[in-house]
């Protein structure tokens, strides 16, 4: 007797699926729970850790503010190869407003992601009406050769990079700030994905041509996306900038394009949620790999490799299904 | 027929693509509100010439006229924009959205706003709307189902929705016809002639010839990226020129 | 001095095309993504070494060694990797990354790292061209563009299996039904990219040492190369090496070394400004894909 397995939605979930008025507070917290718990446990888990894992818990949120600034790329067909170029502007900005000019970072950090936003959008645009290998090939060549550029000009302080810059005004200031500005992004993003602005960039990333016969200005939705995720990279950047009190060379390291690829390829691509899951495994993983030196970016490397080929649709997707969903063994007939 | 009333005016219209000419020199004036039917043999550069004029392709030399001004070398969107929307011959809706999710993006085009005075209006219900008048039967909900899951029939008449939901002037429906049974299409050329009955104009590219010759004004024949014939359906099928394009040169 | 740039720059315009090649011919031409490029580079310099100096086999044995092991390495890649990606491209681009990621940290990690690792020179001695010394091995840098180049375009227009290179990058479907395997066509493309790779390693690297960050270099190079001369042209990567070549090298006469490498951003600025699918590039923009 053969057997396949059946996987069915679960009552619940079929049944808040188009809600227009939920009849229980069961069902309520069905929905609300996933979206609810990890909110309430950062936000009451952060003043009550210690420093290093405060340190940890910032590192992970600007590495998940790069990684949803990759999905949002990738939602249009856009594959960044290169999130260190969006860090390392965003980063160069904010410490070149905050030295030169003396502008806090309530000043700065805005200026730093649209400014840097526009540098980047700008610098891309060309790119953008060619095939998608293309934007792949020139974000990752971008910070490689602004890391060039810097040490050849030597400006922004060339190698030493820019130091003694402003930090935050207290330590839970920044955590809440972070902590904010992620949750924003987060669920922002999923809200706009979700609508039919959403629909239509996803279009574009399935089939640009049947979009474009639909009247749509393709281009001018790929620039707004692309500035979108510019954003977010760059707002990581300025943020980073302030939290290091430095802005340098390694703002444009290998490290910050990587890193939010293997973090939204394990969490899970399009989900926004999945690249916040997969920043908050890897990050605090790879802190305990530190010792490992060298071994740690061969580990990153393995670890991309494994799950694009192995588990492409990431961890988010697969835990949502469980919830979901529940499976039992049928026989087939 | 001059072609100061012609809502689409073509002259000389060339294009090579490396060493092979896939339109010639190509001239075409489709009056208001008529039907005009575009035939020829596979590869005689029916749906290059859709291309060209909807703007998915740039011409080598030609003009295209819309409405009088000149769209040469226009990129699809600002075509559309003007009152133009055109259907593809390998149908490929988004598969899986559900079928009327998939008038969603038609219906975000900013001609839709400019039509209905500043809003886009209720797109869902519209595009349920749109999918009944094409024949999803309401009451099957078959306007739910994802796309990828509905059969040949239902997806060119999906593709026929995408177009009408952008309220065009002039229609272009690249093998409606192709891969549907008789009943499918004898169902369908209703919702066609209830287009024109509104006043729009259409071109259709067809190889179902029977089908087309019923409901079409005049026919014009493309060989080898020319036109070799054009008029009345009974005209062009006794004109010598097309006979042997189709049957080639050892007919009569 | 204005003779020594003219040769020099010619001979960095060779190292570059040479660099180029390999790259250009799985990626540009059969459209198989191999970001393992650089890795794979090192790979070979290692090998080799390792061959020469651990193991002491004659050094025309160990080039051998280095280049099929080279070539071997790049289709397991595609075996084991690129294979079970297929058609998502970028999955590609990020699977082959990050195995070649993988593949140099290594070697730094096994503390492949110093002066001590380089490569014999094929042949010694220089020679005087008017009162400018170039060594031999620098010519054969040169030779060895020539000939590689020359070799690949008789391959990729009259050999089959290059013709089918071709192919398998224009339309898959069309070529499999052509009678063309595909997944071998691909396999050997990375085969001989990765060959290809080895080939340049032998010549260029013992004009200085064997270092992970080379790999990255190279990787930088190939992509500048590519986008400028255009992904898929052979011509274009020539006319890019001589432009990119000699920018780079009369930057570094008249100006200073580390300015080399703004060079090549300047030229996919002005690429990308300009024409963007590079100089001979024929990428069809969006409009014309139907």
């Amino acid at each position: 007797m053969k057997k396949r397995k059946e996987r069915i939605d679960r009552g619940i979930k079929v049944r808040s699926e188009d809600v227009f008025a939920l009849t229980s507070y069961r069902e309520m917290l069905y929905l609300l729970a996933p979206r609810a718990l990890p909110v309430a446990g950062l936000l009451l888990f952060l003043p009550l850790s210690s420093p290093y894992w405060r340190e940890i818990f910032i590192s992970t949120a600007i590495y998940a503010l790069l990684a949803i600034s990759w999905d949002v790329l990738v939602s249009v067909g856009l594959i960044s190869l290169g999130q260190s170029l969006f860090y390392g502007v965003g980063s160069y900005v904010a410490g070149a407003l905050n030295h030169y000019w003396g502008l806090p970072p309530v000043l700065t950090l805005p200026i730093a992601t649209i400014g840097g936003a526009a540098i980047c959008t700008v610098a891309l645009l060309p790119v953008l009406r060619l095939r998608g290998i293309y934007f792949s090939m020139v974000t990752l060549v971008l910070p490689l050769m602004m890391l060039r550029l810097v040490e050849a000009t030597r400006i922004f302080g060339g190698t030493e990079g820019l130091t003694g810059l402003s930090p935050f005004p207290g330590q839970l200031t920044e955590m809440y700030l972070a902590n904010a500005c992620l949750l924003i992004a987060l669920f922002g993003f999923r809200r706009l994905m979700d609508s039919d602005y959403g629909l239509i960039v996803r279009g574009i990333s399935d089939n640009d041509r049947a979009v474009m016969n639909a009247g749509l200005n393709i281009h001018w939705y790929k620039t707004q996306i692309l500035f979108l995720g510019a954003a977010v990279g760059c707002f990581a950047g300025a943020f980073g900038t302030h939290h290091d009190m430095f802005a340098g060379m390694p703002g444009f390291a290998l490290d910050y394009s990587i890193m939010p690829i293997a973090a939204a390829i394990v969490g899970g691509t399009g989900t926004f949620a999945g690249s916040v899951l997969g920043a908050f495994i890897l990050v605090p993983l790879s802190e305990i790999l530190r010792a490992l030196g060298a071994l740690r970016i061969v580990f990153y490397g393995l670890f991309l490799v494994i799950f694009v080929v192995g588990i492409p649709e990431g961890l988010f997707h697969y835990i949502r299904r469980k919830y979901h969903q529940f499976e039992r063994w049928v026989e087939v007939e | 027929m001059s072609s100061a009333e012609a809502i689409l005016s073509v002259s000389g219209l060339l294009k090579t693509f490396g060493g092979v000419t896939a339109v010639s020199s190509v001239d075409l004036q489709v009056q208001h509100g008529e039907l005009l039917g575009i035939i020829g043999p596979n590869g005689s550069g029916k749906t290059t010439l859709v291309n060209l004029i909807s703007g998915f392709v740039k011409p080598n030399a030609g003009e295209v006229l819309f409405k009088g001004r000149k769209i040469t070398g226009f990129p699809p969107y600002r075509i559309v924009g003007m009152g133009m929307a055109r259907t593809f011959q390998m149908v490929k809706p988004f598969y899986q959205l559900p079928a009327f999710k998939n008038l969603i993006v038609p219906l975000c085009s900013p001609r839709i706003k400019a039509i209905l005075g500043g809003r886009y209006g209720d797109r869902d219900a519209i595009a349920l709307d749109l999918l009944e008048e094409v024949g999803f039967e309401r009451d099957a909900n078959v306007a739910y189902k994802p796309a990828g899951s509905l059969p040949q029939g239902y997806l060119k008449r999906l593709e026929l929705a995408k177009a009408m939901a952008l309220r065009p002037d002039l229609l272009i429906l690249d093998e409606l016809f192709s891969g549907l049974s008789l009943a499918e299409v004898a169902s369908i050329v209703p919702i066609i002639e209830k287009l024109r009955f509104q006043g729009k104009t259409i071109i259709m590219i067809e190889h179902r010839l029977k089908e087309l010759f019923r409901i079409a004004d005049r026919i014009a024949v493309l060989n080898f990226g020319m036109k070799i014939a054009e008029g009345k359906s009974e005209e062009v099928m006794a004109s010598e020129a097309v006979k042997k394009a189709y049957l080639g040169s050892e007919s009569g | 001095m204005l003779l020594g740039t003219l040769i020099y720059g010619f001979v960095n315009s060779c190292l570059l095309a040479l660099l180029a090649m390999g790259f250009n011919l799985t990626f540009g031409i059969s459209g198989v993504a191999n970001f393992a490029y650089g890795a794979i580079y090192i790979f070979s310099g290692f090998t080799a070494w390792i061959f020469l100096n651990s193991i002491g086999l004659p050094y025309a044995l160990c080039v051998i060694s280095a280049i099929s092991l080279s070539a071997g390495l790049g289709v397991l890649i595609y075996h084991v990797v690129i294979k079970r990606v297929k058609g998502l491209a970028l999955s590609e681009v990020m699977a082959t990354f990050g195995l070649g990621l993988a593949i140099m940290e290594l070697f730094r990690y096994f503390d492949f790292v110093g002066f001590k690792y380089t490569l014999p020179n094929l042949i010694e001695g220089s020679v005087a061209i008017g009162d400018v010394y170039i060594d031999y091995q620098r010519i054969t840098v040169i030779l060895a563009a020539i000939a590689l180049t020359g070799f690949i375009y008789v391959f990729t227009h009259h050999t089959r299996t290059g013709l089918a290179f071709r192919a398998i990058a224009q339309d898959e479907r069309t070529a499999l039904t052509f009678g063309i395997d595909s997944d071998r066509t691909a396999a050997l493309s990375m085969g001989f990219g990765s060959a290809l790779a080895a080939v340049a390693a032998v010549v260029v690297l013992p004009l200085g040492t064997i270092a992970v960050e080379g790999g990255y270099d190279v990787l930088l190079n190939a992509l500048a190369v590519c986008i400028v001369g255009g992904l898929g042209s052979t011509v274009g990567i020539l006319v890019a090496s001589v432009l990119i070549g000699y920018a780079q090298t009369l930057t570094a006469n008249y100006l200073e070394p580390h300015w080399m490498m703004l060079v090549s951003l300047i030229a996919i600025a002005i690429v990308l400004c300009i024409k963007p699918s590079g100089i001979f590039g024929h990428q069809k923009e969006l409009e014309e894909r139907i």
